[in-house]
């Protein structure tokens, strides 16, 4: 016991010099003293299953949506808005499910998509505000799933992306991500094709899964062959709720987590994602798959543009992602207006959206008191899955937006990247995650993916089809884990994910 | 929970009774739920039949004036056209909360549109380069061409050719149908900007023997095309609201509370993030005159009059028809006056005060300035105006959330919730 207590204070103090060396800010110093002492108590893990715990029901806070479940569960407003923040998002909702059109039209505020494309809306991908899916067949369109490109990085690239400054090295003609879609007269960049193999796991008790295994191919490449290189990495549109609670959520409570060598000997190595924000400075990347955007507004204007083609003052490219390599895509006629703002998505209109993508409410957690959910929460405390789905947190008091702060948030996740396998793999490194690395997702509301949009896909290729096929693709870190579901009885998995289901 | 609730009702009782012995004794007889959605159901229904009806007389003015074109036929076409949407946007109270009207309406009334991909634009347009091949990538003058980066065979301008166009570029794309692209063929771009004056195509555009604009015949085919398929469109959601259609049988056979709930839906929907925000604040923000409805007729107020006129409609169960008859039923309102008399009664007057609101927009329109000029930058008399139909609609939708509370209808279930004092509680 003496010998642990200085351990202990090393790995804190180690965690508050990387937040230093970083920039960040290595302890809670929105709190006082007592409330430091309260949120410490109410963020603890459950230790009894025999009931749910105070609180548990709203996982979103006071945010939390407690409107009836119905295809609509993920696109209520945060529910402590005051109305005058009721009408943004409902402006911003307007915003995000306008279909955008190519230039030149009428519709002077309303052209300028493209000239290469993926959706032409936000909806379009984040179905319902929910998850995308990958194409049912070989001739259906991607939309609500994109693959992205890139090719092995110059020295000079790999200097810059471990210093934040960039993602990955784009491909020179295809850009950064493959565009299935194009304006009238362009050809659009290709197609995705994805084939599925069929792995049978056994489970203990006889039961077992069928996995599907994806394998992603090109084909008709619009633009030239690609690049021999090529690295490749299929995403489906994650959901939209609750990502202004986590951008509410101190770097101190994420940086707790950070254990890079796995100096306290889990098995679990978390890295923080360091990365740059649009005004260069350091910041923890939350969003995306590899966690490269550190903030929703950033993450909305990579959308605009890479998606969708079109500029904000975050990405002022009206060509969208056409590069250099595709010249007369670049001399397209564009939508920006001098009258509007000098591009594309005005600012007024970028913060519109990102409000609105800040406050899709999570909704409240449905028979979270039930005996087989209870259950199943106590199989995923011990099965070791909160190490990375780490259940609580109370919001920064200094959050940007009054309704985030001092929320007591449910997200189960530490928004680190974790290294999760060669079944998962992409091997295509991004910001600060390598190719073998992804970043914790929250689980909040998956157990509503399927009300919401019936094809939502998991995991980030939308490869698995239920949430136990999700939990049995985990491997690397959380392969122990992952045995550990394996092993148990029919019973106790099923109560599993009786409470996933609940979430 | 479940004690707290009881109170309540024990409470409301009370008023209840009060209010009972205060009114006259005979009250009418309960409003029956069900009886509140066959009247909703057969508002619907007359309305798309009038929307068919008055689509059909569309088509026979289109008919006309591809027969003999002349500034009169084609002044013809246009006032069939803003005839046909006088019923249509009535009907759009039914969007927002019936899943068959969401998954159709996009077909018929999609907003923006891709006007460039139908005919010819004005190559003044935006910043780029007049001599930009690019602008005359339309079906109209393209036999051929790639839309969505896909090869489109556009030899023969049909119904099915238009529908294709409609699944092209992905989920919720609508690019080249329904009454926005039948306007854009009969007015043409309105290039007035916020100043006075719609869009002014003339009557030669279809005349293939004193052809302007080019491609006359193709023009009149496309427009043909459109119209069919708009009939086509309207005829499936007369079925769906008929006898035995989907739409009705989904209200009037889903149980009291999801029906009571998808009307509701429908008109908090249409007044707040629909009509109060997207269609109108946005614009007013912007300042932008195509964030208008019916951007090429300057049709903008009688389309956003008609959809309050359509809330009206549901809330009271009754529809003058285009023929001046009246189609009638036990409404809503009388349903929530048994419930709660001041939550209905507050309805009542701010749906009054909406239309008030609206009617001004719509005689400033005919009378002052069109609803593009409204809402232009520096207009401070027309932007209140605006303003005050918005503030109206917000003010409204205050209180349709008031009856939906008095309904009981916001909450998701709370049983089984008895291992908790207040399982709704937050943490602060």
């Amino acid at each position: 016991m003496r010998a642990l207590v200085p351990l202990a204070v090393i790995v804190v103090a180690l965690a508050l010099g990387e937040a230093w060396a970083q920039g960040g800010v290595g302890f809670r110093d929105d709190l006082s003293g007592e409330d430091r002492e309260r949120v410490a108590e109410v963020v603890a893990p459950a230790t009894r299953f025999d009931r749910p715990e105070n609180f548990e029901r709203r996982q979103g806070g006071a945010a939390t949506s407690t409107r009836r479940v119905n295809a609509n569960a993920f696109s209520h407003p945060s529910e402590n808005l005051e109305f005058e923040g009721r009408q943004r998002f409902l402006v911003g909702n307007g915003l995000f499910r306008k279909d955008w059109v190519s230039s030149p039209s009428s519709t002077l505020a309303s052209d300028g998509l493209g000239p290469l494309f993926n959706a032409r809306s936000c909806q379009g991908c984040h179905i319902k505000d929910g998850r995308g899916h990958a194409p049912a067949g070989h001739d259906d369109n991607a939309v609500s799933m994109l693959v992205r490109l890139s090719v092995p990085p110059t020295p000079e690239q790999e200097a810059r992306i471990a210093d934040g400054w960039l993602a990955a090295a784009p491909d020179p003609v295809y850009g950064n991500q493959l565009q299935d879609m194009a304006v009238a007269g362009q050809p659009a960049e290709g197609r995705v094709r994805i084939d599925y193999e069929d792995v049978e796991i056994a489970l203990s008790g006889g039961e077992s899964v069928t996995l599907r295994k994806p394998a992603v191919s090109l084909l008709e490449p619009g633009y030239g062959p690609f690049h021999p290189e090529l690295m490749t990495s299929a995403r489906i549109a994650p959901p939209m709720i609750g990502l202004g609670l986590v951008e509410a959520i101190h770097d101190a409570d994420i940086l707790a987590r950070h254990d890079p060598d796995d100096a306290d000997g889990d098995g679990i190595s978390g890295r923080a994602a360091w990365t740059r924000d649009h005004d260069g400075n350091r910041r923890i990347g939350r969003f995306g798959w590899k966690a490269v955007e550190p903030t929703v507004k950033q993450q909305s204007a990579h959308a605009f543009l890479g998606d969708m083609g079109l500029s904000t003052p975050l990405a002022p490219w009206h060509w969208g992602e056409c590069t250099e390599a595709q010249a007369a895509c670049r001399d397209l006629p564009h939508g920006a207006q001098a009258h509007l703002g000098p591009e594309e998505v005005p600012g007024d209109l970028l913060d519109l959206v990102a409000f609105y993508s800040q406050n899709l409410a999570v909704p409240a957690r449905r028979k979270e008191d039930g005996a087989e959910v209870l259950a199943g929460k106590k199989a995923f405390y011990e099965a070791g899955c909160i190490a990375c789905h780490a259940p609580k947190y109370v919001t920064s008091r200094a959050a940007a937006e009054p309704a985030h702060r001092f929320q007591l948030i449910w997200p189960y996740s530490d928004f680190l990247l974790h290294d999760m396998g060669e079944g998962l793999a992409d091997h295509r490194g991004e910001g600060a995650a390598d190719g073998n690395e992804w970043r914790t997702p929250p689980l909040w509301g998956i157990g509503l993916s399927r009300t919401v949009h019936r094809e939502a896909g998991f995991l980030h290729d939308g490869r698995a089809r239920t949430l136990l096929e999700a939990v049995l693709w985990h491997g690397g870190e959380a392969e122990a884990a992952k045995q550990r579901v394996v092993g148990m009885e029919p019973a106790e998995r099923a109560a599993l994910v009786r409470f996933l289901e609940s979430l | 929970m479940r004690l707290h609730l009881f109170r309540s009702s024990l409470l409301a009782g009370a008023v209840a009774s009060l209010a009972v012995s205060g009114a006259a004794s005979g009250a009418a007889a309960a409003v029956s739920a069900d009886a509140v959605f066959g009247t909703y159901a057969d508002v619907a229904l007359a309305g798309y039949e009038d929307s068919l009806k008055t689509a059909r007389a569309l088509r026979e003015a289109v008919d006309a004036l591809a027969a003999a074109p002349s500034p009169e036929t084609l002044a013809a076409a246009r006032k069939a056209w803003l005839a046909a949407r006088v019923p249509y946007q009535q009907t759009e109270a039914y969007r927002f909360g019936n899943a068959l009207v969401d998954d159709w309406e996009g077909k018929v009334n999609a907003w923006p549109l891709d006007e460039g991909l139908i005919d010819y634009v004005d190559a003044s347009y935006g910043t780029e380069s007049d001599e930009n091949d690019y602008y005359v990538v339309n079906v109209i003058a393209n036999p051929t061409l790639t839309v969505g980066g896909e090869a489109i065979d556009a030899t023969e301008i049909t119904p099915e050719l238009l529908a294709s166009l409609h699944e092209i570029g992905g989920v919720e794309a609508n690019v080249a149908t329904g009454y926005h692209a039948v306007e854009f063929l009969l007015w043409g771009q309105d290039l007035n900007g916020t100043g006075p004056g719609a869009g002014s195509r003339p009557h030669t555009d279809f005349d293939a023997a004193n052809c302007t604009g080019g491609n006359c015949d193709r023009r009149v085919a496309y427009l043909k095309a459109a119209a069919d398929l708009l009939i086509a469109d309207l005829e499936e959601m007369v079925g769906a609201w008929g006898k035995d259609g989907e739409a009705r049988k989904t209200v009037t056979e889903g149980g009291e509370e999801a029906g009571l709930a998808t009307i509701l839906t429908g008109l908090g929907s249409l007044s707040y993030g629909e009509l109060a925000g997207e269609r109108m604040k946005l614009g007013l923000l912007l300042n932008d005159p195509e964030e208008e409805h019916d951007c090429f007729s300057d049709n903008t107020h009688n389309s956003h009059y008609y959809d309050v006129v359509g809330i009206a409609n549901v809330w009271r169960g009754a529809y003058a028809r285009v023929d001046g008859s009246k189609v009638e039923g036990p409404s809503l309102a009388a349903l929530v006056r048994e419930k709660d008399e001041a939550a209905a009664a507050e309805l009542d007057g701010k749906i009054e005060a909406t239309l008030a609101a609206f009617a001004a927009l719509k005689q400033r329109a005919e009378t002052v300035e069109a609803y593009d000029q409204m809402i232009g930058e520096g207009n401070a008399e027309g932007n209140a105006v605006v303003q005050a139909a918005i503030d109206a609609l917000v003010s409204q939708t205050r209180s349709i959330e008031r009856v939906i509370a008095a309904l009981d209808l916001s909450g998701i279930e709370l049983e089984g919730s008895d291992s908790l004092d207040n399982p709704d509680a937050v943490f602060e």
